[in-house]
């Protein structure tokens, strides 16, 4: 383990760790006022450690969903974590097995943004990776168990009157906004939203989530083949 | 087990297998066909949308566009996509929202 590197990778994350507080927070809250618990609002920070797909599970939850559905519901927000690692798994392939096994239980967007920034200014430099990699990555695991800890017990506190779910939809609005950075990834927006909509109201319930980031995600693709044409 | 138990698990066993994937074929996959970027780079927009959208337009099952939630994450879309920060969107989003329920 190189000490500097992990001080740096500490460093870069810590920033992005303190932006998580607040969501975490809502996740801590929203779950313990649905009723399902401190330890349930724990276990899923601490197993699944993954906060926007926490919070489709629990909104499925809340609707009615089966497990299995309000698992797949956490399953489609998380494919974005298929690209990180497609991203990063060259950056790492040198290590072994075990090392990229744990690299990938901590692997969240701002692991990702601040080892591949680093990583793609010096392509050669690959001793000092997985320290600066995993220091930022427990830094973010750190912020984010103490965040839901302390939104659970602040969770029943908070009287029913303020409407403390609508910070679910309002956490996947502040992360979708960024994220449309191109034609395209309107296309997918409006695309994917639309579908989540029209397939509710026809019955599909939870499921609809899924139907919609599959429409989304091919509307997308569709259009950046137009752009890429033209 | 309880439900939210096995929420977890299997939410966590397929989320791990999706950040393992690449990790432990780092090896045998030198490079990502340009097709499967090109679908992988549209999930978070469609997937973000499809959990937010429905959650402002039929908040309690059905279509309708005259309550506060559309209107106050109307407003939160604005600020998040001015500001990128979380916690803005979230104090601006619910503040809306209480204030436009306490109007009504």
């Amino acid at each position: 383990m190189s000490l500097s590197e992990a001080r740096d990778g500490a460093a870069a994350v810590t920033p992005m760790a303190i932006g998580v507080v607040p969501f975490g927070l809502a996740f801590g809250a929203t779950t313990v006022a649905h009723g399902y618990g401190t330890p349930a609002a724990i276990g899923f920070s601490v197993i699944v450690f993954a906060g926007a797909s926490q919070l489709a599970a629990v909104q499925a939850l809340a609707g009615g969903a089966s497990a299995i559905v309000a698992a797949a519901a956490a399953w489609t927000v998380n494919l974005r974590l298929l690209l990180y690692t497609a991203s990063l798994a060259p950056h790492l392939s040198h290590e072994r097995l075990p090392k990229r096994l744990l690299a990938a239980y901590v692997l969240t967007d701002q692991a990702y943004a601040a080892s591949i920034a680093r990583w793609e200014k010096a392509p050669d430099d690959r001793a000092g990776r997985f320290a600066f990699y995993m220091a930022g990555a427990m830094t973010l695991w750190i912020f984010w168990q103490l965040a839901t800890i302390a939104g659970a017990l602040i969770g029943n506190t908070i009287p029913k009157s303020v409407p403390l779910d609508f910070s679910i939809p309002l956490v996947f609005l502040a992360l979708l906004m960024p994220t449309i950075t191109s034609w395209p990834a309107a296309v997918a927006a409006i695309g994917g939203g639309g579908a989540a909509v029209l397939s509710a109201e026809l019955g599909a319930h939870s499921l609809s989530i899924l139907v919609g980031a599959v429409v989304g995600i091919a509307a997308g693709a569709v259009a950046e083949g137009r752009v890429a044409q033209t | 087990m309880s439900k939210v138990w096995a929420t977890i698990l299997l939410a966590a066993a397929g989320t791990y297998a999706m950040r393992a994937s690449f990790l432990v074929f780092a090896r045998r996959m030198a490079t990502v066909p340009p097709l499967a970027q090109r679908l992988l780079r549209q999930i978070p927009p469609a997937a973000l949308a499809s959990l937010a959208i429905p959650a402002l337009l039929r908040p309690e099952g059905h279509i309708d566009v005259t309550q506060a939630r559309l209107y106050a994450g109307i407003v939160a879309a604005v600020v998040a996509w001015r500001t990128k920060s979380t916690t803005l969107t979230l104090v601006v989003g619910l503040a809306v929202l209480l204030a436009l329920q306490a109007l009504g």
